[in-house]
This record gives C-alpha cells, structure tokens and sequence, in this order.
C-alpha cells in the first residue's frame, strides 16, 4: 500500500491527509424561471477509513454535493468551489481525466439499482468492464474477480447468475449487484447515495452490514448520503446536517445525537418516529415544508420554520463557526 | 369488546399469470392467501410487512377495488363481497382510501375544492352550491390547509399539503373507516410527523376506524392501537400495540424490529441484531410448511412439513409458529 500523506490538524497533531477536500462548492441549475442554488458554500473533508454522513430531506441539496464530486452534474448545473481528490483539483475536471479516477480509485453507489445498470447488457459484461477498461485486465480474469466480488456480496450461485440480465435479479440482489460493481476496483473513495432507500427493511439490514464490512476491508473513506437518521447513526463517525443547500450543523455522530444544537438538527431528530419514545403524545414536527430555493438567499435558509428566528436571521446568513472537537453550527442563536 | 365494525374471514385474492405472448410460465400469485382479523370502531389496525406481503392488496380487496377469490369482508353485520351495484355505492359513503402517493391521487385539472367537494357531489347531490362550498372550507381547515387555497390546482402544493387535500377528500363524508396505503411514505420525516399528528387527532375527534398499511414499523407504533404482521400473504402475528412491540414472538417479527436502525449510535452499537439471509421468495411459488421457513433462523423440518396455524396466545395475541 502506498504511504498516506500526513498534514497537521487545528492542534498540530499529525493526520492523515483528506483524501477529498471540498471547498465552498456552489451548484446553481438554470430553470426556465430563474436559477436555483441546490449547494451553496458547502466544504468538507473525507479521510480514508472514515464514514462521513450527509443527511437532509429533498432540495437540501445532498445528492448533488455527490454528483458534482463525480462530475455527474446535469448540463444545466454549474459548479464552483473546489473538490480535490487526494490533492488533485477535479471539480469541472473534463471527462477524460475524470475517467481516470471514476471507477478506479473512486466510485458511486446509487438509490435506484434498475435505472443506473444497463438493463442491455448483462450483469458479466458491466462488472467486468470496470476491470478491463481501469486496470487492463484481460476478461477472463475480469470475469473471474467479479464472480469473486459477487460471492462476497453473497449473491448465491454468483458463476451462473453472473451471466443474467439485471431484471432477472431481485431488488436487493440488483443492489448488492451495484455494491459489487462499486467496490471492484477497490476504490479509495466510495459515495453512497441513498444506497438502501429502495430496499425493504430486511433486505436493507443485509445491505448495511455487507456495506460497513466491505468499505471497512478497503479502509476505504465514505461519504454515505441519506434522509434516514438510523441508517446515518449506524454506519457513519460523522455527520453533516444539511438545509437548503447548507451546511446547518457538523459533529462526531454520538456528539449529534446526545445533543444536537441547531434548531433544524434538534427539530429532525424530535420528528423521527423511534422504537423506544412516548407514543402518548404527537410527535414533534417542524412548521411548515422545505421551501423552494429561488433566487438569492437572504438569511438563514431555516429561518422561515424556525422557532427560535429573530430578526437577524431573516437579513443575516450565518457562518458555519467552528468550535471545539470538530463541531460545527450555522446558527445566530447557538455556538458551536 | 365492542361489535366489529369490520370482519375479515378468511379473505384471499390470487392474481392468474397468463401465459402471455413470449410464453410466460403460468401460475398463480397468491397475494392474500387466507387472511382473517375484525376492526372495532374507533380503532387503527397497523398492518405491516415487506413488500410483496400483500398489504396494498388487502387493503384494496376489502374496499372491492380488487377482486377477492375467496373468503368474506363482514361491513356493519352486512356482506359486503356479496352488496349489489347500488348498495355498494350507497355502502361505500363510510369507506375511503388515502394513497401513498399524493399528487398522483389528485386530478391536475381540478381544483382542489372541485377535488374535496367530489364525494359531496356525488353522494349528496342535492347539496347547494354554498353548502358544498361550506363543507369543503371546514373540511380544509381541519386538515390545516388555508379555505382561501380552494381555487388552486394540486401542481401549486408541496407533497404534504397534497397528502392533506387528500386527507380532507377522504374525511369530508365523515366515514367510519378510512385504509391509508403507505400515507407518509413518500414525505419528508419532517413533514411525515405533521401528517402523522393529523391523522392521531381526526381519529380522537371523530372517532374513526383505520387501516394504516405501512412498511415502516416506527411510524406504525405512533399511529395504531394494534399491529398485524404479514409475510407472502398470510398473517405472521397480530396483537396489541405495546405488548407486540415490548416482545414481538413470530421470529419474523423480531427479525423485522430488530432490522430497522434506530437513530441512536449507541444502541446501535449495543443492540443485538438478528439479520435475516436470503430475499423473499417468489409469491408464485411460497414454500412449502411455513411460508417463513427459508429465512426463518429457528425453522426445523415440522417448520418444513406443515403450515403453522394462527394460534391465541396467553397475552391474547396470535401468533403462526410452531416455536414461538
């Protein structure tokens, strides 16, 4: 394996070196009324062995803090900002050089299994791609490996299967199809976006644990993006919580869940129905719905629901401030 | 016990595979293969299981949206399978439906109003004008949608206001049963909790019975008085709400509590977890014995052999296990 590259962190202790780094990245789209900004200012790091959640519901912008890391944003979106991948800049990067990285030291699971497989090809000649086409395999022994990868993501009688069409495979079979061919290549930087939503609960289970085994095997780093605050608190070391196309808070996923501080993570977390609360009581909601991103932001993107606003809130966006053991809040009213 | 308000004996819907031009196999899909419960008034059954259990199917065989094979839907002491034309229609004033998906479920080119003010039309057509529009603008305000939004059309709302347009067509009859297919599924956790409390509250109010069918058995408990399990068409438990959740005793229904994260990483990180191997298998071909026998980590050859039957329980819940 090679070395990792070490840099400082805040207190000077020796780390390793992010192997994605993104910087204020902005996505706008254009739309026939106007331009919509889904990510605004968002930044992070990843490390390899590390499990970073994203979580949010729809329009926060999650999924597409993933697609423009991939270059995968649609051809109405712009990005700005950085995203560097162990070092190198590949934010708006052409897709030449983008191919070099996707698929082989960095790849993407999706929500939806049917639409991302080429239901024309069968399951052998896309998982045996990945390896011919990155790293000159012959395909024989592409075959071969994928079968591997197969049986370890317990598809049975992987051999024989291996030779079906994707809708011959069940949802949860097509899934771990898609982990298979995710983890092929033994990338160093896996994203996940919303990979067990489609699946039944069981099914899911299965998923989960195969996932953290598997990224755990390639000390790979993760950024796993999803609106379910089970799937975040099983699998992740740290979460971002994401509103608006911003960052609302960031912690170490046991600080966030003992105690979380901004109003948008408190309020979530207070809505999700659990196993183990007080079912004589309603549950706790948040006013209102997660309002369209048009035009420029004045203020806290959460301020309109928020119970807390004041006036500052609505002319003011606030900083994400930065505080002690890596939290992070964008709030008037709490620090970090 | 008060008197059911809703008995199901025994129901089964099987959909035929036709052969079809490229020479399919055949067979039959028994997706309600023999299911039996009674809802009393005023109460909400959960019925739960993963996809492919039969739930939706139930749901829609007992409002005669499905053709049922075999087996009874007991209506108010009345056989409901068996009403004819008119009685039905006049029978079916006090049973609506939610979907799971909210704009779908609404007409684009109506008016909401036009939208909740259609089973008014259509039921009492004698109604003026200015009592329909009355009626619509209460039924409105109970499920939180501001009267003035009435001219609208459904593209204008957000998911959870459509899941409440839908609410409030579904309410403005004043029904004795309401099915909800996967109400909340489709929304925001956020916004899931706004619905959820609304549908606690017209239930408490208004004294309604509900079928709340859900895969998710989190929202389940905050909603229902009892929960009914399925697996490939048949009933794997049914019982009371807090002792089934205290200690679920079909394995399938421990496997599924046991399987849903919690939001919590540390019991997460302490709970023991039963993960189950293998898919669901096919409905065309359930296996034989127990249906859960395949992925069912105490199955022994009996499990094999022969079909547990539904069977009472000290606690008065049912269970069909052989070694629950």
């Amino acid at each position: 394996m090679l070395s990792t590259p070490m840099s400082a962190d805040p207190l000077g202790r020796q780390v390793a070196a992010p192997i994605l780094s993104v910087r204020e990245l902005c996505v706008d789209f254009k739309l026939e009324h106007g331009i919509v900004r889904a990510v605004d200012g968002v930044s992070f790091d990843v490390r390899r062995g590390e499990v970073l959640g994203i979580v949010g519901e729809s329009g926060s912008g999650k999924s597409q803090i993933l697609m423009a890391a991939m270059g995968l944003t649609a051809v109405n979106g712009k990005c700005s900002g950085s995203v560097t991948f162990e070092g190198r800049e590949i934010l708006n990067a052409s897709p030449e050089k983008l191919d070099k990285i996707r698929g082989s030291s960095m790849s993407m699971i999706f929500q939806d299994p049917m639409t991302s497989l080429n239901p024309y090809m069968r399951v052998q000649d896309q998982l045996a791609e990945v390896l011919t086409a990155h790293q000159g395999k012959s395909r024989k022994e592409a075959i071969d490996l994928a079968v591997e990868m197969l049986e370890r993501v317990r598809i049975p009688d992987a051999a024989r299967r291996i030779s079906l069409y994707p809708h011959e495979f069940s949802g949860g079979m097509r899934q771990r199809v898609m982990i298979a061919m995710a983890l092929l290549c033994r990338p160093a930087l896996l994203f996940a976006d919303e990979p067990t939503t489609a699946l039944d609960v069981t099914v899911q289970a299965q998923i989960l644990d195969l996932l953290s085994n598997l990224v755990r095997d390639l000390n790979a780093a993760v950024v796993i993006v999803t609106h379910d605050l089970g799937v975040i608190a099983r699998m992740c070391d740290r979460v971002m919580v994401l509103y608006g196309g911003r960052v609302m808070e960031e912690a170490a996923i046991d600080d966030l869940f003992e105690a979380p501080r901004h109003p948008y993570s408190q309020g979530l977390m207070a809505a999700t129905p659990r196993l183990d609360d007080d079912v004589a009581h309603d549950l706790r909601t948040i006013p209102g719905a997660p309002r369209a991103l048009m035009g420029k932001i004045g203020g806290c993107p959460f301020a309109p629901r928020c119970e807390r606003r004041v006036e500052r809130c609505t002319v003011e966006t606030p900083a994400l401030l930065r505080g002690a053991g890596g939290r992070a809040a964008a709030c008037h009213l709490v620090m970090p | 016990m008060s008197e059911a308000l809703l008995s199901v004996k025994d129901l089964k819907v099987h959909f035929p595979l036709g052969k079809g031009l490229l020479g399919g196999a055949g067979g039959v899909v028994k997706a309600v293969d023999g299911i039996s419960f009674d809802l009393r008034p005023g109460e909400t059954l959960g019925i739960v299981g993963e996809s492919g259990c039969g739930k939706s199917t139930l749901g829609r065989a007992i409002l005669r949206l499905t053709r049922t094979t075999e087996g009874q839907v007991v209506w108010l002491g009345q056989d409901f399978l068996g009403l004819d034309k008119n009685s039905l229609r006049e029978a079916r004033r006090d049973l609506q439906i939610i979907f799971q998906d909210p704009l779908a479920s609404l007409d684009p080119r109506m008016t909401i109003g036009a939208i909740i003010a259609r089973p008014l039309k259509t039921f009492c057509p004698d109604l003026g004008k200015a009592e329909i529009d009355k009626r619509v603008k209460e039924a409105m305000a109970q499920v939180g949608l501001a009267p003035e939004m009435m001219r609208r059309y459904p593209h204008e709302f957000s998911g959870g206001q459509c899941q409440r347009i839908g609410i409030a067509r579904a309410m403005i009859l004043r029904p004795k049963l309401i099915v909800c297919d996967e109400p909340v599924s489709a929304l925001d956790v956020s916004i899931q909790a706004q619905i959820i409390n609304l549908l606690r509250k017209l239930q408490a109010e208004l004294g309604l019975s509900l079928l709340f069918i859900s895969h998710n058995l989190s929202v389940v408990r905050h909603i229902s008085h009892r929960v009914m399990v399925l697996y490939l068409g048949k009933v794997m438990e049914i019982g009371a709400r807090e002792a089934f959740y205290a200690n679920p005793m079909h394995p399938y229904s421990k496997a599924l509590i046991s399987a849903i994260p919690l939001p919590d990483p540390k019991a997460e990180r302490a709970r023991e977890r039963i993960t189950l191997q293998g898919d669901l298998p096919s409905p065309i071909k359930p296996p034989e014995g127990c249906r859960f026998c395949t992925r069912c980590p105490i199955a022994t050859d009996l499990c094999h052999a022969s079909e547990p039957p539904l069977s009472p329980r000290a606690d008065g819940r049912l269970v069909a296990c052989h070694h629950a």
